[in-house]
């Protein structure tokens, strides 16, 4: 008889605990459902590659368009990365391989809380104090820098404002550094120490050991933590909102305004009036959802693959 | 061995590259707190604390309203996402261990975490604030829940394969049925790492703001009531930072000041007891 009552809450508690866990999956399907289900007016007028290729974004006339926000989002993510790449690996190589025992630790906890500051502080930080620094030193002396270079010089073009694309993507590497950095750094201390043992053994200085033996080996993770730090940045909104104003064209040079998808939602979603407007936020919504989702699963079975090893 | 003084300060060369990028990270890191700091030192008085907002150039306004809203919205979001974030763990890591789905759905769950916060803003727009026909702070509280299950699924997760599976087995050796040795066995065993997990989920949520932007909206006034429209911290913050008076901007450094330690306290010790917990 008890033991029949314990069955019974057993199997309870295991529904409990399944549903639970099943509704994982219930949210990401419910939002792809969602989102696809409250765009459908938008694709139903503008179909998908119309609605990719257009630029044009008129509330008004009613003709919505992805392609300036869109590349205006993977223009600022690219570059993050392109700066945060670096960065994040040489953190990585100097907690694991330089650092002594008590600093790993520290550089470790910092370059996490780096990640911990919520993305509105980083923007309001980049709105008052890295603009204005952006636009009076860092913009001009590049501007003087490159702008006598031919097609280089044409990225920096322009007045320097300090709103703009080049500090967005500045403060995107900022926040994405950590994700690759951490992702890197447990990468390389799977890497096994036989293999390193065996290269310092036939006379190859560290910083060969680290290229030659540690990243060829970390090549999985480490693409696995660069795509993590991608599909961050592709949906970063607060961050990106305050520095790069919410104009609809495709910028020029570094130091033109422009938009992202989330930008775009952030300042229209809710001032939206028209039922297509709104269907065509939610269509930009559905493309991040997708982009980002692809990314990170990409990124998460290159973690797994790497970790299988 | 020709070159071999060459390959050496290339070496030191790249590893002194390496030293300066965690320098790097470390300037930035720095920077903005101190900038956080220095900002919102000037903007910590009673008032802000204890009074609603004022109209502009008037003083003595305060951000009480948001400070109450954004704890409501924070401390629901827990309520909701909490329990079932571990309940779902335990699945991955009991009933469900090893299976396929179960691995999927960490996997999945890994993948949820790092979602654009602004879409399940879009989600509970689409699912709630429409047919209500209002934004609420329920809505806020269920996206932010949301955002908080992924990562409370996967602490738990964790922390739970953690407990050595001989200790269940000698829990099931005394008859006891599988739902007791979670409850009173495995869930004790794993309590501190557990907690740590919802620290850093809290943490990981009271920052976010685009989620709300939608679905809890803003408001100038205090309430207690999460059916109407509620102010929040980092909404305030989006507000008054990019509004047009000096007063407003001001403000909006100080409860950035109050958000970050707050997040900072939070991840630190979180940080700490899980470092304390695993030195062994």
């Amino acid at each position: 008889m008890r033991s029949a009552r314990g069955n019974i809450a057993n199997f309870f508690f295991l529904c409990l605990t399944a549903i639970s866990a099943f509704l994982v999956i219930a949210i990401a399907l419910g939002i792809f459902l969602v989102l696809f289900k409250e765009s459908y007016p938008a694709i139903e007028k503008f179909g998908v590659i119309k609605f990719l290729l257009s630029s044009k974004w008129d509330p008004v006339k009613g003709v919505f368009g992805a392609a300036p926000s869109l590349v205006g989002t993977l223009i600022t993510s690219f570059l993050a990365i392109l700066i945060a790449i670096p960065v994040a690996l040489g953190i990585a190589i100097f907690i694991t391989e330089i650092a002594p025992e008590n600093l790993k630790g520290i550089i470790s906890i910092a370059v996490e809380l780096l990640a911990a500051i919520p993305s509105i502080i980083y923007g309001m930080w980049g709105l008052f104090t890295l603009a204005p620094i952006m636009a009076k030193y860092i913009e001009p002396a590049l501007k003087k820098l490159f702008s006598p270079i031919p097609v280089i010089g044409l990225l920096f073009q322009g007045t320097p404002l300090g709103i703009d694309l080049l500090t967005a993507s500045v403060i995107l590497s900022i926040m994405i550094v950590p994700f690759t950095a951490s992702v890197a750094r447990d990468a390389f201390n799977l890497t096994p120490s036989v293999l390193k043992e065996s290269a310092y053994a036939i006379g190859a200085t560290r910083w060969e050991v680290v290229k030659d033996v540690v990243f060829p080996y970390c090549k999985l993770g480490i693409m696995g933590g660069v795509g993590l730090s991608l599909g961050r940045a592709l949906g970063e909104t607060m961050a990106v909102a305050f520095v790069l104003g919410n104009i609809n064209r495709f910028p020029h040079s570094l130091f033109d305004a422009t938009t992202t998808v989330t930008v775009k939602l952030a300042n229209e979603f809710t001032e939206a009036d028209t039922d297509l407007h709104l269907a065509s936020l939610f269509y930009l919504a559905l493309f991040l959802f997708v982009m980002s989702f692809v990314i990170l699963a990409l990124a998460k079975i290159f973690i797994l693959r790497a970790k299988e090893r | 061995m020709k070159g071999i003084g060459r390959r050496k300060l290339k070496s030191n060369l790249a590893f002194f590259v390496c030293f300066l990028m965690a320098l790097w990270g470390l300037f930035w890191l720095c920077f903005i707190l101190f900038d956080v700091l220095r900002h919102g030192i000037t903007a910590l008085n009673p008032a802000l604390f204890l009074n609603d907002p004022a109209p502009p150039g008037f003083p003595g306004g305060g951000l009480r309203h948001a400070i109450v809203g954004h704890f409501l919205i924070t401390i629901f979001a827990t309520l909701i996402g909490v329990p079932i974030g571990i309940l779902g763990g335990t699945y991955l890591a009991e009933y469900g261990r090893r299976s396929k789905v179960a691995r999927f759905i960490s996997a999945l769950a890994d993948i949820m975490i790092s979602i654009p916060a602004i879409i399940v803003g879009a989600f509970i727009y689409a699912i709630m604030v429409k047919p209500m026909g209002h934004f609420s702070g329920w809505a806020g509280a269920v996206s932010l829940a949301i955002i908080m299950i992924p990562i409370v699924v996967r602490t738990t997760e964790n922390m739970l394969t953690l407990i050595p599976w001989t200790l269940r087995e000698a829990a099931f050796a005394l008859g006891a049925p599988y739902h007791k040795v979670i409850l009173q066995i495995v869930y004790r065993g794993a309590s501190t790492g557990i907690l740590t997990g919802i620290i850093l989920a809290v943490a990981r949520v009271t920052g976010e703001a685009a989620p709300l932007l939608f679905t809890s909206f803003n408001s100038a006034y205090f309430s207690l009531d999460m059916s109407n429209p509620m102010a929040s911290l980092t909404i305030t913050i989006f507000q008054y930072a990019m509004g047009p008076y000096d007063d407003w901007h001001t403000q909006a450094w100080g409860a950035s000041l109050i958000i970050t330690v707050f997040i900072l306290i939070l991840t630190l010790a979180g940080k700490f007891v899980i470092s304390r917990r695993f030195k062994h």
